[in-house]
C-alpha cells in the first residue's frame, strides 16, 4: 500500500507544482489571453491532483484529508520531478517547460487509462481531454515563438536548451514506480521515453528549432531531492496552513 | 443527454432541474448532462455527480446546491463525485444547447470540426448575436476551463465557445 501511495504522489506532485507555478502568473502573463490559459491549465491540473491526493488520503486512513497531502508535507516529501518546479523565467521557459511536460503527461496518461486500478484508470481518462489541449496549447506557442521573430526565436531556443537537461528525470523509475509496473498497475515509464523524444524533437524542428545534443542531465526530485527552488514554492503554497493551522476558507 | 437512459427517479426530476450551473445560469444541471444518478432510497437521495472539467470551481458550488434544494422540500441528500465515464459535451441536451446559444454562447462543433476552428483553420462558429459564421478565434481558453474565446467579424462582439469534449 505504501507503494502504492508514494506512486500516486509521484504522479499528483507534479501536477501541484506545476499548477502553482502557472498559478503565479495569474494576472501576469504577457496578455490576457495567455494569462487566461496558463490560469486554466494550471486549475484542470489541480482539479487532477485534487483527485489523486483525496483517493491517497484515503488510503492513508487516519483522517487524513486532500489537504494535509497538499499542505503539510515537508519538502523531502514531495515527489515532483525538478522540471516542473523550474521558474517562469520568460515565457519562452513557461512555455517550454509546459511542453516539455505536457508530451510525458499525455503519453503517461494514455498508458495509465488501461491501469487495472479504478481510480486511477478512471483519474486518467479524465485528465486525457485536458492534458491533449494543453500540448496543443503549448505545442502551438513553441512552433510560435521557434518560427517568429529573430528575437522569439532566440528566447525558445534559450529555454528548450536550459531545460533540456531535465528532461531524462521523467524517465528515471523511483522504487515506488518499479514496484507498481511490476505488480501492473503502475506504469513503467521507460517503454515510451524513444517515442517522447521523438515527438519532442519533431515539434523543435518544425518550430525551426535545434534539437539540444547534451548528454548531461540532472535529476533527484522525484526521489525528494529539490532544487532551491523548491523551498520558495512550498513557502507560498503552505504559508496560509502553517500560519493558520486548520483554516478553511 | 437522454434521461431515459440514467437512472434519475421522475419523482426527483423537479427538483434537480431547479439547481443551476452557477457559471452558466440559464442551465440545469440535467441539461448540462453532470448528474448521473439520482435515486431514493430510505428517505435518502443518493445523487452521483460528474464533473466537466477536472478543476472546474463550479462542482463543489453545485453540490451544496443540490444538497440545499432538498432540504428544503425536506429531504436529506447525499452527493458522490464520480469521474468515470468522463463527461463529454454530447451529455448536454439538445435543449440546454438552445438555452446556452440564447444565453450568448456558441454550442460545441463536432469533434474533427471542433479541433479545425481552434486551429484557427475553418470558420465554423456560428455569432450567437448575429448568426454569421464569419468569426475567428481569439483564445483556445475562455472565461472557464470549458470555453474559448471568439469575436465576431461582422457586427464585431466578441463571444464564448463551448468547446467540444469526447
Amino acid at each position: 500500500m505504501s507503494n502504492l501511495y508514494n506512486y500516486i504522489l509521484t504522479i499528483a506532485d507534479n501536477s501541484l507544482i506545476l499548477a502553482q507555478r502557472l498559478g503565479e502568473l495569474c494576472g501576469h502573463g504577457p496578455s490576457l489571453e495567455t494569462d487566461i490559459a496558463l490560469t486554466n491549465i494550471s486549475l484542470d491540473l489541480l482539479g487532477q491532483t485534487r483527485s489523486y491526493y483525496q483517493y491517497a488520503a484515503k488510503l492513508k486512513g487516519e483522517d487524513k484529508t486532500e489537504d494535509d497531502i497538499a499542505f503539510l508535507r515537508i519538502e523531502r516529501e514531495y515527489k515532483n520531478c525538478l522540471l516542473v518546479e523550474q521558474p517562469n523565467t520568460h515565457f519562452g521557459y513557461t512555455i517550454g517547460r509546459q511542453f516539455l511536460f505536457d508530451v510525458y503527461h499525455l503519453m503517461l496518461m494514455e498508458k495509465l487509462q488501461n491501469s487495472p486500478d479504478e481510480t486511477l484508470s478512471a483519474i486518467a481518462k479524465k485528465g486525457i481531454k485536458e492534458v491533449s489541449y494543453h500540448k496543443r496549447f503549448s505545442s502551438d506557442w513553441v512552433k510560435r515563438l521557434g518560427d517568429g521573430t529573430e528575437e522569439s526565436n532566440q528566447k525558445m531556443q534559450e529555454a528548450i536548451n536550459d531545460l533540456w537537461r531535465f528532461t531524462d528525470e521523467l524517465f528515471f523509475m523511483t522504487e515506488a514506480e518499479k514496484a507498481m509496473a511490476k505488480e501492473g498497475i503502475g506504469i513503467d515509464v521507460s517503454t515510451f521515453k524513444e517515442k517522447y523524444y521523438k515527438e519532442v524533437s519533431e515539434v523543435l524542428k518544425e518550430a525551426t528549432l535545434t534539437v539540444p545534443e547534451n548528454k548531461y542531465f540532472t535529476k533527484g526530485g522525484k526521489e525528494g531531492v529539490h532544487s532551491e527552488h523548491m523551498g520558495y514554492i512550498l513557502a507560498d503554497l503552505q504559508y496560509m496552513q502553517r500560519t493558520y493551522p486548520n483554516m478553511q476558507w | 443527454m437522454k434521461i431515459e437512459n440514467l437512472n434519475i427517479d421522475s419523482s426527483l426530476v423537479e427538483t434537480l432541474s431547479s439547481v443551476s450551473d452557477p457559471e452558466i445560469p440559464v442551465l440545469t444541471v440535467l441539461d448540462l448532462g453532470v448528474i448521473r444518478e439520482a435515486i431514493e432510497k430510505d428517505g435518502i437521495i443518493y445523487i452521483k455527480l460528474t464533473p466537466t472539467y477536472s478543476g472546474c470551481p463550479a462542482m463543489d458550488v453545485i453540490g451544496d446546491d443540490l444538497k440545499k434544494a432538498f432540504s428544503e422540500i425536506g429531504k436529506q441528500a447525499k452527493v458522490e463525485l464520480v469521474l468515470s465515464p468522463a463527461w463529454s459535451s454530447d451529455w448536454i441536451s439538445e435543449e440546454g444547447l438552445q438555452k446556452m446559444e440564447e444565453y450568448g454562447i456558441a454550442r460545441p462543433l463536432s469533434e474533427s470540426n471542433d479541433i479545425d476552428v481552434l486551429l484557427n483553420s475553418k470558420k465554423l462558429v456560428k455569432c450567437p448575436q448575429c448568426q454569421s459564421t464569419n468569426t475567428h478565434l481569439v483564445s483556445q481558453f475562455g472565461s472557464t476551463a470549458c470555453k474559448a474565446l471568439f469575436k465576431c467579424d461582422d457586427c464585431l462582439e466578441p463571444f464564448d465557445y463551448f468547446k467540444c469534449l469526447k
